[in-house]
């Protein structure tokens, strides 16, 4: 007996003990990062500076130049730290950044970018157009290890004639240009050119001009930006941007319920189902939706028999139900798809329509290509083989939903297809690079320049490149090439209608769908244009406030 | 000869494990639907009385998807067990049974095996081959043979001078008639406990390999991938995780439960009390 | 004693070599050779890291040269830089000619996660002991059972099931603990007490979980070490020298039945070492674990061996630290008379 009280008493204390410790001796932080939960977030308040906002990531930059770390984590940090010579406005048409003017030569082959004047690095060094320059000789050295050279390699001159100028030319007019200078973020030279940029520690310490500068990166758990005070656009009016790190989804869904983040991405359900369901959320957290910049397809392997035959294309793609794809697996959430466009924008054509769902038209394709069921075993067969493949997708929830909605599709048409699911490295490196593939469940992104040359182009299917579904059409080839050198708009439009119709009648990919981002973004930031322009919810970052009532009270011991 | 009434946890684990292999045998029997069915109008439904531990987000019936994913998992176990028992008991006899040079070469390769994190090596060999349904098997029965082959070498090392091994070497028998017809048999209970016990790791394992995206790839349903799918949902929709849940800590439970009991039952220590 | 620990030392390098196997061998089983599985999607940028790979690790000369400049690195501890994180150091900091410090992964995620494992190992020795000698003396009673089931039920449980359900708990339906991460908002700022609390209270619910897990093992291990003990001779007489049985419990047996303890432990140290790479992605806490599956999903070879090699060489040195203290403290060890 006394043994057992003994034990108990050790368990006791040990307990007692480590609660005591952790609870009360640290209680008095409990509540630090908190607001009150109960606030009212109806209210409107004059837009004020101040407040952080936290968002989290699931992966960790590996460094924030942009050209060299290529993932996406990266290029939205850096973002908010580095300016291009222009920008997109909140309706998608170009403006300058750090431009204030630009012109297109005569001949179209030269633009003269004149920088606006005064611009000052967050070190204080003054932003000219020789670091423009430094960053174009960056991104086209051979050996910057970087996927986006080419745009730039095809500039034959680039100059800095004064301070405040930057002309560059390219050997033929070059459609995308002005596109590809919003996209290059441009980099200080005087703490950069004694430096091999693929290695250099500016990455992880970058000093740059846009709205925010790095304080502090934690590794794996945080980075944290604050003001810049020499920001070439103006201040923005949030203090600082904290990024958290969290790998897992559900980890960053519990850290958004709790107001521990301010935003993150949802997922259809959590979208439609979970937030209609819980208006404890509600209150608290706003929703947002934009027609997304990428869409969903289903991509033949061309070299492969019996996709080879366009009129097994089109019956697939006619077997296919993009409606039920878009309800069943976006819960509705999405838009169908023509082309290879953002539908609304100027390069998607109206008058294109997706392949719509005809079962029988696909099995009279079929029948025309020779697939029948001879055997009776409700597979359709040509020569003795059934017809039968494997659709291969890489790890997302949502592709592999598509992916059995469209094997069930299939299966009544009689074609059996297996499902094959891989994990991303693998997928690239064993199937997608050697194409060793059947049919692919992908996404490309929707640009916002037409120029999809790398994309379908018939002399971009090396290993390792973009068209690895050997999409080859010369028809189409002649367009592509068209687009590239064809600088008016209404011109270049046509060349890409055109285009998207080719490439819809060839069906050489099934257009799934273009899903909506889903957002939700703490009430207690204002000044968040809803609905969403064209450029989407994030446009104006700069001008979303956090009022002084709603921020997150900050320690402050020292 | 085992009074089995003192080992009442055991039973206990006996019974759930029955239970569920049972479950797993006749799973087309009872599935009230096919596991892969998609029905885009029942989505997320919870419990009811059509679908009674509710859809996913898919509209398939949780219940069928439990009920096949139960015969997935348990074979992750079985086979990888398997494989790593074989090797165990191959390479721990010609340690225990031959000694000398072989026994050390073989005990430093379980030393080095040991001193490698397991989930690590585990990680690793999946990602490079590609995560399948075998390539897991395979990889957690390579990975795990390090018990059986201490267990096995003990034993042996404890029998090799025991009288009836001695008198039946004198009597000319072979070496591989000493050790499969004498010292394996009685070797055999610490075998079917550790084996026993690695059929519970196993089933983690999967399940762990499941929430890493590399178990058991969709649309073939585990235990591990239906909790993962549910684990997003976890405050809303409950039902997604909770089955799975359970039923890995349930059947985890029975397997651990029986091979400790048995463990019991056979140590002499239990007996004196 | 010294030709113990001499003969000790001299095991270790079999042991080295059958590592520098391992881990040669795991670089080849990818298949071709490890630069065509890559997660790009580039083909320049690819062919130029496949060249630097190759060159890194010879792969163009034959097996045996490549084996041996494998082991010439790891004699070394050079295991370059990474191809995934912008050329940080897989192992230890580096400095640059302007003087920056660029710190190792490895050494930034590896006490990270020995303090949580270390932790939640001494979480699993105060709860497993008395669980564990409760267990012995009431041997097949109501208390062994339901502490049998108990554990038996926190190693069956899949962790971040578990995991998830007392985040939202504690997090989000009450306030308790944080969630997630390590630091709280503005922990730079705090003091240095107040920085402790935080950090403790973001690793309260990672190191019990971890320690629910790891109680089946040492508790049922002291369970049946009491057991073996108190049936031995000594205790008896202990017993019929009418010593009080507190004393015969905790004077002696328990003693003796805790010796072995030593060696689990230094069996465990591979976890400890390696962390939990679940747990570490649900708790968002930078660690080994995680380290070391971004690695192996990124394909980022040198991550992967560093790993895998360091975290070989340390166990190695803990096992060889607990033997020593194992023949230490049990003088039939050290004198040779078992081993």
């Amino acid at each position: 007996m006394l043994i057992n009280i003994y034990h108990s008493k050790i368990i006791k204390h040990g307990l007692t003990f480590l609660l005591l410790l952790l609870i009360t001796s640290c209680g008095d932080l409990s509540s630090s990062a908190q607001t009150n939960n109960t606030a009212n977030y109806s209210k409107n308040y004059p837009a004020s500076n101040g407040g952080m906002l936290i968002d989290a990531m699931t992966g960790e930059p590996s460094g924030l130049i942009a050209m060299i770390a290529g993932e996406s984590a990266a290029s939205a940090i850096a973002g908010n730290i580095f300016n291009s010579l222009l920008k997109y406005d909140k309706n998608l048409d170009l403006i300058g950044e750090l431009a204030q003017s630009w012109e297109i030569s005569t001949d179209q082959k030269t633009i003269t970018f004149h920088l606006k004047p005064q611009l000052k690095w967050a070190d204080n060094q003054p932003l000219t157009s020789e670091d423009v320059l430094f960053t174009w000789q960056k991104v086209t050295d051979e050996k910057t290890r970087t996927p986006y050279g080419s745009d730039f390699k095809l500039v034959v001159k680039a100059e800095a004639p004064d301070a405040n100028t930057f002309r560059v030319t390219y050997a033929v007019p070059y459609a995308p240009a002005l596109d590809t200078w919003a996209g290059l973020h441009i980099l200080p030279k005087h703490l950069l050119k004694d430096q091999d940029i693929n290695t250099t520690a500016f990455a992880r310490n970058p000093i740059g001009s846009h709205y925010y500068k790095l304080e502090r990166w934690k590794n794996g758990q945080y980075l944290k930006l604050t003001r810049n005070p020499n920001a070439t656009q103006g201040q923005a009016k949030i203090d600082g941007l904290l990024s958290r790190i969290i790998p897992d989804k559900a980890s960053q869904f519990l850290e958004l319920s709790a107001d521990n983040i301010d935003s993150m991405g949802l997922n259809p359900i959590q979208y439609a189902r979970i937030f209609p369901a819980r208006p404890d959320l509600n209150k608290n957290i706003a929703l947002y939706k934009e027609l997304g910049n990428s869409y969903t397809y289903m991509g033949f392997n061309l070299k492969r028999k019996p996709f080879d035959d366009i009129r097994v294309r089109q019956a697939i793609n006619y077997a296919i139900d993009k409606q039920e794809i878009i309800d069943g697996v976006l819960l509705g959430l999405g838009e169908p798809v023509a082309s290879p466009y953002k539908p609304g924008t100027r390069w998607s054509n109206p008058e294109l329509k997706p392949y719509p769902y005809d079962p029988k038209k696909a099995k009279a394709l079929l029948k025309e290509a020779g697939y029948e069921d001879h055997d009776g075993d409700g597979i359709l067969d040509k020569d003795g083989k059934p017809f039968s493949f494997e659709i291969l997708t890489n790890q997302n929830k949502e592709r592999e939903m598509t992916g059995v909605l469209i094997q069930r599709r299939l299966k009544e048409i009689g074609i059996n297809a297996n499902i094959r699911v891989l994990e991303w490295a693998s997928f690239l490196g064993r199937f997608i690079k050697p194409k060793e593939f059947d049919v692919v469940v992908l996404g490309w992104s929707l640009s916002l320049d037409p120029d999809q040359y790398s994309i379908w182009h018939s002399s971009q299917q090396a290993p390792g490149q973009f068209n690895f579904i050997s999409y080859n059409n010369p028809q189409a080839d002649k367009l592509l090439e068209a687009g590239r050198i064809e600088l008016n708009p209404e011109k270049r439009m046509k060349i890409y209608h055109e285009f998207s119709k080719i490439l819809l009648n060839d069906s050489p990919v099934v257009y799934l769908s273009a899903g909506y981002g889903l957002s939700a973004i703490h009430k207690r930031v204002r000044g968040i244009s809803n609905p969403a322009p064209p450029a989407g919810v994030g446009h104006n970052t700069y001008e979303w406030y956090i009022p002084k009532i709603y921020a997150r009270t900050e320690i402050n011991e020292q | 000869m085992i009074n089995i009434r003192r080992y009442p946890l055991a039973i206990i684990g006996f019974i759930i494990i029955a239970s569920i292999l049972l479950l797993a045998l006749i799973a087309p029997l009872i599935a009230p639907y096919d596991p892969n069915a998609i029905n885009v109008k029942a989505i997320l439904l919870s419990p009811n009385n059509s679908h009674f531990m509710g859809t996913d987000g898919l509209g398939r019936d949780v219940f069928s998807r439990m009920l096949y994913g139960s015969r997935i998992s348990l074979m992750v176990g079985f086979v990888a067990v398997g494989i790593a028992t074989v090797i165990g008991i191959i390479l721990g006899a010609i340690a225990g049974f031959y000694r000398g040079w072989i026994d050390t070469l073989i005990m430093r390769l379980v030393d080095v095996m040991l001193s490698i994190p397991t989930f690590f090596l585990i990680l690793a060999v999946i990602a490079f081959l590609t995560p399948s349904i075998w390539n897991i098997m395979i990889v957690i029965g390579l990975t795990s043979w390090m018990g059986v082959t201490r267990l096995v070498r003990a034993e042996f090392l404890s029998l090799r001078h025991r009288e009836f091994v001695l008198a039946a070497q004198a009597l000319g028998a072979k070496d591989m008639r000493l050790i499969f017809t004498h010292l394996l048999p009685n070797s055999l209970t610490p075998i079917i406990v550790s084996s026993i016990l690695g059929i519970a790791s196993a089933v983690l394992v999967e399940s762990g390999l499941s929430f890493l995206g590399l178990g058991v790839q969709a649309p073939q349903a585990s235990w591990g991938n239906i909790l993962t799918d549910g684990k997003e949902y976890i405050q809303f929709a409950w039902w997604l995780s909770l089955f799975p849940g359970l039923a890995i800590l349930i059947t985890v439970l029975g397997y651990n439960l029986l091979g400790d009991g048995l463990r019991d039952a056979y140590n002499p220590r239990s007996s004196k009390n | 004693m010294l030709a113990y620990l001499l003969k000790r030392f001299l095991w270790m390098i079999p042991l080295l070599i059958g590592i520098s196997l391992i881990s040669f061998f795991i670089m080849h089983l990818a298949p071709g050779d490890i630069t065509t599985s890559e997660a790009s999607f580039n083909p320049k940028a690819s062919e130029e890291s496949r060249q630097k790979l190759r060159a890194l690790y010879n792969l163009d000369k034959p097996v045996i040269v490549q084996y041996s400049l494998w082991v010439k690195r790891m004699a070394t501890l050079d295991f370059g830089t990474s191809f995934a994180s912008h050329q940080r150091p897989v192992f230890w900091q580096t400095k640059d000619k302007d003087g920056n410090i660029t710190l190792g992964m490895i050494q930034e995620a590896l006490p990270i996660t020995l303090l949580i494992n270390v932790l939640s190992l001494i979480l699993i020795i105060i709860v497993a002991l008395p669980l564990g000698v409760i267990s012995a003396l009431k041997q097949n009673q109501l208390a062994d059972r339901s502490i049998t089931l108990f554990v038996f039920i926190g190693f069956a449980i899949p962790g971040f099931w578990l995991a998830l359900m007392l985040m939202y708990w504690t997090g989000v339906q009450h306030t308790w603990l944080p969630i997630s991460g390590l630091e709280s908002m503005g922990h730079e700022n705090m003091s240095w007490l107040n920085q402790t609390c935080d950090t403790l209270k973001h690793l309260l619910l990672p190191v019990s979980i971890s320690g629910l897990t790891g109680l089946a093992g040492i508790s049922l291990f002291v369970r049946n070490g009491m057991l073996d003990v108190l049936h031995q001779d000594y205790i008896t007489t202990a017993r019929s020298k009418g010593l009080n049985e507190t004393r015969v419990i905790y004077g002696h047996a328990l003693r003796n039945a805790l010796l072995p303890l030593i060696t689990i432990f230094g069996l465990s140290i591979p976890g400890l070492i390696g962390g939990s790479v679940i747990a570490e992605s649900i708790f968002a806490i930078p660690g080994m674990g995680k380290l070391f599956y971004d690695a192996v999903l990124m394909r980022d070879f040198p991550v992967i061996m560093g790993i895998l090699t360091i975290g070989a060489l340390l166990t190695m040195i803990g096992n060889l630290i607990a033997d020593v203290a194992y023949a230490w403290a049990d003088p039939r060890v050290r004198r040779g008379v078992i081993k």
